[in-house]
């Protein structure tokens, strides 16, 4: 099922890391020979079945996969069009997809004999993702974060520290995840040799988009079979939200060569698209080269990097990875915006519809769900990726709401 | 010959190493900028590195960085930078001027459009911390073309089988990072020194200047025992902040001191 044909979309990137012209490898030279030797391990851990059947075992017992594909009828009806389909991530362990790859990279720096462990985080998802993996492998771990998004998300600040992280602040720059990422990338190049960096989403330099994305496969993967067996066939859309795109880069590389597949990426659109406030790189952005990686960026006239916004801190993020800037540019994904509002309307919809909380992130996806499934056949399959559940939204949606807690 | 390698043929000959300050252009604006590299072309300094300030400089340290912010808040920008040299470059012949920054601002003016200007402007060198040599075709056709220097960065984690690799098309000098981290950190002792720079200079003829974590007259001279040069920067930096323009000739002063006489003591 898994085979790959000589012109497939899915044999990117190339050696030198790019897809089509954008990913690569900007980064210092001091940093350069650890890209390096982390490539040489990734392939051979990728070949190594001792190593998938390793990463098997964590990822069924601990984090509980295969992930439910649930029908969710009554939102199908209310919206009164296509079936919905929603590829449950938010039942993982830790509450988001973004274990999957956290287990995958833990297990490789293991093999690979790192003996500490930093990550950036926006919301602290991915925070909290990894601070999980190294309570579990008993490695120390630091992660960065901005002072801003300390102050914002403090469950998540203390739920790191309780699996035993040391939490960070960065308070230079804007003091958001574009900072985080830069002192974490900065902390790796001051300790290059013991330390690994476990990237939370399919961006950075070569080999990590790529590295990522495979270990999010298993999103895509599963899906496609479950959806096989619920109705003999392949969906008509498959979407997710994207910020870096880790998820929905897992949920659509194992449909990129299946031509009646529709792809669609769902950026931030924040306050609006003719707005300024907004985290929309491929709507709004130009190729540029930020993290190690060339992708599409939000950046000013002079190249200086603008700040994001959106009110999903998991999307709050100026670039994207280059395998989606590359998916935009040769239209294989759509990539559509959806507003705060209009996120915060489906983070209601599927609540009451559902009875499941969605993240900020994955209501961005649905919101756009909700624009399109009416004008869908009844008989048309739109597959969801549930990235991430919404418990640790609920402070500001309120707020948004107007409800005090 | 260019005015970088002219610069180290001439202190060969007077057998002492170049002593390379930095300014970070507009911080904290255009006119002490223009003040630091007129007056530390007088005080002492063979070559300036000028930063060119961006958002995200992921190898610096705090202090580069704060001082890239002051730059972008009092209006810096690319053609600003390159206007600043050009201003100095009228009434300097013989100081090298080598541009520091990353990749990011350079792409978004365009890297034909912006080495032909940087030559114009009277820049010799060009350090690009996020352009590794796997991704140096980007730049080194244009660069070659009008003339300027690609100035490679080495780091004590190049291992020899690496280092002609990273050598390939880079001219002018070579910097060599001395410490694993960031800038304006730690510092390079004697001994490190000695174990690592030979092992470079057995993969190259360019010469060798050393920075990150070098704040000192002393340290100047320790690096100036063994190296072709030495790259002060956050310790200038810092001076400026805390004092002023003229503390900053000061210090480039008692630093030149230190690596003229380092090889003479």
């Amino acid at each position: 099922m898994d085979s790959v044909l000589p012109n497939s979309l899915r044999n990117a990137p190339d050696a030198r890391g790019r897809f089509g012209e954008f990913g690569g490898r900007y980064v210092a030279e001091t940093l350069m020979p650890l890209i390096l030797e982390l490539e040489a391990a990734y392939e051979a851990a990728k070949a190594d079945p001792a190593f998938q059947t390793e990463l098997e075992y964590y990822l069924k017992h601990y984090v509980g996969r295969p992930s439910p594909l649930w029908r969710a009828e009554r939102l199908s009806k209310e919206l009164g069009g296509a079936k919905i389909y929603f590829k449950r991530e938010e039942l993982n362990h830790t509450g988001a997809h973004k274990i999957n790859n956290c287990l995958g990279q833990i297990l490789l720096a293991k093999r690979m004999g790192k003996t500490r462990i930093i990550a950036e985080t926006g919301a602290g998802q991915h925070g909290v993702a990894t601070a999980t993996v190294c309570a579990l492998f008993g490695l120390p771990c630091t992660i960065y974060m901005g002072a801003v998004d300390v102050e914002r998300q403090k469950p998540n600040v203390f739920r790191m520290k309780l699996l035993g992280a040391e939490v960070v602040p960065v308070s230079s720059g804007s003091a958001t995840l574009k900072d985080a990422m830069n002192d974490a990338l900065r902390d790796w190049v001051a300790n290059v040799r013991d330390t690994f960096y476990i990237i939370g989403t399919s961006a950075g330099p070569h080999p990590y988009p790529a590295m990522v994305r495979d270990f999010q496969c298993v999103i895509g993967n599963e899906a496609r079979e479950q959806l096989m067996e619920a109705e003999g066939r392949l969906p008509d859309i498959a979407i997710a939200c994207v910020g870096g795109g880790s998820n929905a880069i897992g949920l659509f590389h194992p449909f990129l060569d299946e031509e009646t597949v529709k792809l669609i990426g769902v950026e931030a659109a924040g306050k609006g698209l003719e707005t300024h406030e907004h985290a929309a790189s491929l709507n709004k952005g130009r190729p540029g080269v930020l993290h190690g990686n060339r992708t599409y960026l939000l950046q000013d006239e002079d190249g200086q990097i603008i700040e994001a916004h959106s009110i999903s801190a998991g999307l709050d993020y100026p670039g994207i990875g280059p395998e989606h800037s590359w998916l935009h540019d040769i239209k294989r994904v759509e990539y559509v915006g959806v507003t705060d509002a209009e996120a915060l309307a489906a983070f209601r919809l599927c609540t009451r519809t559902e009875g499941i909380i969605p993240a900020l992130e994955s209501s961005h996806a649905i919101a756009h769900v909700a624009k399109i499934a009416g004008h869908m056949d009844k008989d048309q399959i739109i597959l969801l990726n549930l990235s991430g559940r919404g418990d640790k939204d609920i402070f500001a949606v309120a707020q948004h709401l107007g409800v005090e807690l | 010959m260019s005015r970088i390698a002219g610069v180290f043929a001439g202190l060969k000959a007077e057998g002492r190493a170049a002593l390379i300050p930095f300014v970070e252009a507009f911080d904290p604006d255009r006119a002490t900028s223009l003040t630091l590299l007129k007056g530390m072309a007088e005080n002492g300094a063979d070559i300036i590195e000028v930063g060119m300030p961006f958002t995200d400089p992921m190898a610096d340290g705090p202090t580069i960085q704060a001082a890239g912010r002051r730059g972008l808040l009092a209006g810096a920008t690319l053609k600003g930078t390159l206007a600043l040299v050009a201003e100095f470059r009228a009434d300097n012949a013989h100081t090298p001027i080598v541009l520091m920054g990353y990749l990011n601002p350079i792409c978004s003016y365009g890297v034909a459009a912006f080495c032909q200007d940087a030559a114009k402007a009277g820049v010799d060198g060009l350090i690009i911390v996020d352009l590794p040599t796997e991704e140096a075709d980007l730049v080194l056709p244009d660069a070659g073309k009008n003339g300027l220097d690609v100035i490679r960065l080495i780091a004590p984690t190049t291992t020899d089988e690496r280092l002609p690799k990273v050598l390939e098309g880079s001219s002018g000098f070579v910097y060599y990072v001395s410490i694993t981290g960031i800038t304006g950190t730690r510092t390079a002792s004697a001994e490190d020194l000695a174990r690592d720079i030979p092992r470079i200079r057995a993969a190259t003829t360019l010469p060798i200047a050393v920075g990150f974590g070098v704040r000192t007259p002393e340290q100047a001279a320790t690096v100036a025992k063994f190296a072709d040069g030495a790259i002060v920067a956050s310790a200038l930096i810092e001076t400026l902040r805390r004092e002023n323009a003229e503390a900053v000739l000061r210090d480039v002063k008692a630093l030149s001191a230190g690596v003229k006489g380092a090889r003479a003591a």
